[in-house]
């Protein structure tokens, strides 16, 4: 008898860890702080919750420029801190193309041609995925090293400071994950 | 279904996505699917070549029935019935 139930915990446990990985649900890494890698990273994402997964965006390093808004100031920031905001993009009308920038006038033609051809702006996409439940986790340590304050990110519903780790919990309870 | 038999069918839910690119088109058929009962017809229309293939893809991951799709001048009429 003993070693039925021995057998049928060890069976529990198995299923148990199958089963993670397997809920429906999207991890993205979102590292680029290129408009185009930007838009590719939020049109997955949005797309993603038509099929009603869960969708979780972890921001690091130069994506956290995307999440500021330049309309809000910090004061009291320190030498380095604001010597990083004077060279970074901040806010997501001042990011460029990956290719083909050529000075920023890539960029703007890429931007005529979404408008003329009805694709949604980064903006517009920020504002679909907060209506659809998109969450946005951002890196506590690239804020920090970019010198982005927390009151100087955007509004938006769903938006958590956090670490490496909520990333790696999220991911590993997902179907897929991206690194973009 | 033939081309005939979809420009004949009564339609309970029309969404014109022909305003919007990529992910539009399937955003705004998952908005509408909701507003109606299952086994009623839905037609989305959409101007953007991809969707014709990413609505059936996405119905049948959703238990949508996928009836077919008619081209009309640049656009495209895809119908489903919601499981």
């Amino acid at each position: 008898m003993e070693s039925i139930e021995q057998s049928i915990k060890e069976l529990q446990q198995k299923v148990a860890s199958l089963e993670k990985g397997t809920e429906d649900q999207l991890s993205m890494v979102v590292f680029s702080g290129d408009l185009d890698k930007l838009l590719a990273a939020l049109i997955i994402a949005t797309g993603a919750t038509a099929m009603d997964m869960k969708v979780k965006l972890f921001f690091t390093f130069w994506a956290t420029t995307a999440l500021c808004d330049k309309t809000k100031k910090v004061k009291n920031k320190d030498f380095m801190s604001k010597l990083f905001g004077l060279v970074l993009p901040k806010g997501t009308s001042k990011l460029k193309l990956s290719k083909m920038n050529m000075g920023g006038i890539g960029t703007s033609m890429l931007k005529s041609l979404m408008k003329k051809k009805n694709v949604a702006s980064l903006d517009e996409l920020f504002k679909t995925a907060a209506e659809l439940g998109v969450e946005i986790n951002v890196c506590e340590m690239s804020m920090d090293l970019m010198g982005i304050k927390k009151e100087e990110l955007i509004d938006y519903p769903n938006l958590n400071i956090c670490g490496v780790a909520t990333f790696l919990i999220d991911a590993e309870e997902s179907k897929i994950q991206l690194f973009i | 279904m033939t081309q005939d038999e979809l420009q004949a069918l009564t339609v309970n839910k029309s969404v014109d996505a022909r305003g919007t690119a990529c992910p539009g088109p399937l955003l705004e058929a998952k908005k509408a699917i909701g507003t109606i009962g299952s086994g009623e017809i839905m037609e989305v229309l959409s101007a953007d070549e991809g969707t014709k293939r990413d609505i059936p893809k996405w119905a049948n991951k959703k238990g949508h029935e996928y009836l077919g799709t008619v081209e009309d001048s640049g656009y495209f009429k895809i119908y489903l019935k919601k499981g």
